[in-house]
């Protein structure tokens, strides 16, 4: 299910827009159908406002099972993350936007195992550098300490999921996808082989994790 | 000078006045030599002919901030006795890959003229040209006092030409080579310099990638007693920094290489002694992978820190804010936006002396929801950072009410540099256009010398920077504006406007027109992916002669479009040496 509030923004009544943007910014999730009227938002000066971050025509499920989570700064939205975590590459990059010099760029992809970490229930995702890290209690230890801070933050209505101890498996169960593309139990293997064949790293809630071997202690490695 | 003459003629021939009357040269070229702004000195040179030439005799740097406003026949002419260079050549938006390979502002004919005119030369400084191994070993062989050189953003050398640097460069104190697109193949140069070498002040390879000899590198740094600024490069393990900071105590400026290191204990506590011997360490960069773990190691080295730059190490939140707990005289502080806004709040927390902020994002170019900073953060730095006044701000979300109580908490903004990254996004939760902000910054911050807008911007944000931006020198736009009216606003409203570079806005001929006196009191404009004809540029190029007017064609583009213009004022006359790929009108 996905929520569309179309906001829009007082200028939109203008004329016409000297624009000559030719760059399409959509996104959403696999399947859905986009409608022409979807055309780059910045150029029409609508703003799809589906997500507190006002990304552009982002829709995004998350669902809490019986809650409901609500945006921090009062904006409700109900959104999924969605299971394979991918968005549809549709997205054509600016060229030379944000302002960030190729230089940093290259250097600071050639330097670290970034990951993304995803965690259900939260609209957000975080990179980690596996890198720096040198174990699975590490990573965990780090990973608790990010989503602990976030879920403690916003207003009253979220509620409150920390996650120490739902690492263990009951709650919260670790996957993460290999370079193979198959999503697999953290801990499974050694943790070097881990931080060299992993991509991205899933938190999916015990009720989803289907397919995959019973939730268990980490190894330690 | 003219009354002193004159008094000259009218009174009686005192001994006063004979001394005081005809002002020698020579004495008032040791007078202007104890100026050293070059725009103080541009000033003076137009009082009258002999400050003129006593100005020019007496200058020994200039700063060239475009390299095609002026030649090198003209200003070897003019100034006979220079020492020191700094020339910045392409626009600044061929950072962001906007400016097509082959531009030019290639350094060698200038090297050509100096190596004629100047041959006691002794520092370069160098910012986005177009250097060649050529020009480099020309430059080791052909100046016998040179003493600096220093580039920035530079392209098309390699560690070969570092190597004929380092081996002829016999009174070199500064090799600074930063950000650079350079063809590493090697880090043998570091070897070149000759064990006799004991003069360097300043060696910054941080940007390189290779394996440097550390040998060679140990004894270069016990030899060089002066050294007082060492950036190395990831490629330098942590006992090997420790070992190269226990032979050189006396540093100022430090930039490690990388962090990450399975340290047993020895090694780590030797490693926190040496930081700890390095009394003098007030710049701390590097830190590439920094592990945690190994943090705390800097400690005390934090406590005398005035500029930290942590802007290649994706540290955590609370890993970061650990660390600025233990750096309370920052001054400058450089982060990726992995900290976010629990690491600002830390900033604010604990660094009341920090005037310099600048977050970058360690994710720019992803589709997916990263999560950074917010407005919060920045927000919560003003709090508790009341001396901030130049920022550069990455981030996924703003609201017009942040900034307006930032810059109430920080009004002596100079440099404001706002990069909200999706193009054209409003205030997150009124829904509205980012225009209240900047006018906001421009009402409240009056020194504001730079400013960079994003955001969804109607012409009201520009109205606002005409009207309220009277010491504005660079402009920065990009998605934004409604019509022409914008950018005639700026043009007609702000005085001290020096560079004025627009991307992707609706900013068509009638603005470009509307600047036509204005350009020549500017040193460029840049306007791409705007609505500017052809046959406007030319307009423009035939009534300003003195004007430069540059275009730069897309392959299939439509021909009467101008896609990238550049519009610069100098007295050299088009230049000779553009690609096919750029027409000057």
């Amino acid at each position: 299910m996905s929520q569309d509030t179309t906001v829009d923004s007082p200028e939109s009544s203008d004329g016409a827009s000297l624009m000559s943007f030719d760059t399409e910014l959509t996104l959403g999730l696999p399947g859905e159908s986009r409608s022409p009227a979807r055309a780059p938002a910045f150029a029409q000066g609508h703003k799809k406002n589906c997500t507190k971050r006002g990304f552009m025509e982002t829709v995004i499920d998350l669902n809490l099972g019986t809650s409901h989570i609500s945006m921090p700064r009062g904006q409700n939205s109900e959104s999924r993350v969605s299971g394979t975590g991918k968005y549809p590459a549709a997205k054509a990059q600016v060229t030379g936007w944000p302002p960030v010099r190729s230089f940093r760029k290259k250097t600071l992809e050639g330097s670290s195992k970034l990951v993304k970490v995803a965690v259900d229930g939260a609209p957000y995702l975080r990179k980690v550098d596996l890198q720096i890290y040198s174990s699975y209690q590490d990573l965990f230890r780090a990973l608790e300490e990010m989503f602990t801070c976030f879920t403690t933050r916003g207003d009253d209505n979220m509620e409150e999921r920390k996650l120490t101890g739902a690492l263990n498996g009951r709650e919260y169960v670790p996957t993460y996808e290999d370079k193979d593309d198959d999503w697999m139990l953290l801990g499974d293997v050694p943790w070097k082989m881990f931080v060299e064949s992993c991509k991205r790293i899933r938190l999916m809630k015990s009720s989803e994790a289907v397919g995959l071997a019973a939730p268990r202690t980490p190894t330690n490695c | 000078m003219e009354s002193e003459s004159k008094r000259k003629k009218e009174s009686p021939n005192t001994a006063e006045l004979a001394v005081t009357a005809s002002f020698p040269d020579e004495v008032l070229e040791i007078v202007l030599s104890l100026l050293t702004s070059h725009r103080d000195r541009s000033s003076v040179s137009l009082v009258c002919k002999d400050w003129y030439r006593a100005e020019r005799w007496s200058r020994t740097q200039v700063f060239i901030g475009n390299c095609y406003s002026v030649s090198p026949e003209i200003l070897t002419r003019r100034f006979p006795n220079i020492r020191s260079v700094t020339l910045k050549g392409k626009p600044r938006f061929s950072d962001f890959n906007l400016v097509p390979p082959n531009w030019g502002a290639d350094i060698h004919a200038w090297l050509v003229a100096f190596a004629a005119k100047y041959p006691f030369l002794e520092e370069l400084r160098l910012k986005r040209m177009a250097v060649s191994d050529e020009s480099l070993e020309f430059l080791a062989s052909n100046f016998p006092n040179f003493k600096l050189l220093s580039l920035l953003s530079c392209d098309g050398f390699s560690t070969d030409g570092l190597a004929a640097i380092a081996t002829h460069c016999k009174n070199l104190t500064e090799l600074d080579i930063q950000e650079n697109g350079i063809e590493d193949s090697s880090g043998s140069w570091l070897s070149c310099f000759p064990e006799s070498f004991t003069s360097l002040e300043v060696l910054n390879f941080a940007n390189l990638t290779s394996e440097v000899n550390t040998d060679a590198l140990e004894r270069l740094v016990s030899r060089c007693k002066s050294l007082k600024v060492l950036k190395v490069n990831k490629s330098i393990s942590l006992e090997q920094l420790q070992r190269l900071l226990v032979r050189a105590p006396q540093l100022e400026e430090l930039g490690t290489g990388s962090f990450l290191q399975d340290l047993t204990a020895r090694p780590y506590a030797d490693l926190e002694s040496a930081f700890n011997n390095c009394k003098n360490i007030h710049t701390l960069s590097g830190l590439w992978e920094a592990v945690p773990l190994y943090l705390p190691a800097l400690y005390n080295s934090c406590a005398n820190l005035t500029f930290l730059n942590l802007s290649y190490t994706a540290l955590q939140s609370g890993e970061f804010a650990k660390l600025v707990v233990h750096c309370p005289r920052l001054r400058r502080l450089w982060v990726l936006d992995t900290v976010e806004d629990k690491g600002l709040e830390a900033v604010g927390s604990n660094c009341p002396l920090l005037e310099e902020l600048r977050v970058f994002p360690a994710d720019p170019f992803d589709e997916e929801i990263i999560h950074g900073v917010t407005e919060e953060g920045f927000v919560a730095v003003s709090f508790g950072c009341r001396r901030l006044h130049y920022v550069l701000y990455f981030c996924r979300q703003m609201t017009n009410a942040a900034v307006a109580t930032i810059v109430q908490n920080c009004p002596n903004f100079t440099h404001f540099r706002l990069c909200i990254m999706t193009p054209g996004l409003p205030d997150y939760l009124t829904n509205e256009p980012m225009d209240e902000a900047f006018g906001a910054v421009v009402k409240t911050c009056s020194k504001l010398q730079r400013l960079s807008v994003s955001g969804l911007l109607t012409d009201l944000t520009f109205e606002y920077i005409g009207k309220y931006a009277k010491n504005l020198e660079t402009l920065s736009v990009a998605f934004a504006g409604r019509s022409d009216r914008g950018m005639q606003c700026v043009l007609e409203g702000c005085p001290k406007l020096r560079k004025l570079e627009i991307r992707d806005c609706p900013f068509g001929n009638e603005a470009l027109l509307s600047g036509l006196e204005k350009y020549e009191s500017m040193r460029s404009l840049w306007m791409s992916a705007c609505n500017v004809t052809m046959n406007a540029c030319r307009r423009l190029a035939k009534q300003m002669p003195r004007l430069n007017v540059e275009v730069m064609k897309e392959d299939g583009s439509d021909d009467s479009q101008a896609d990238k213009v550049y519009i610069y004022r100098t007295v050299a006359g088009p230049r000779r040496d553009a690609p096919p790929s750029v027409l000057t009108l």
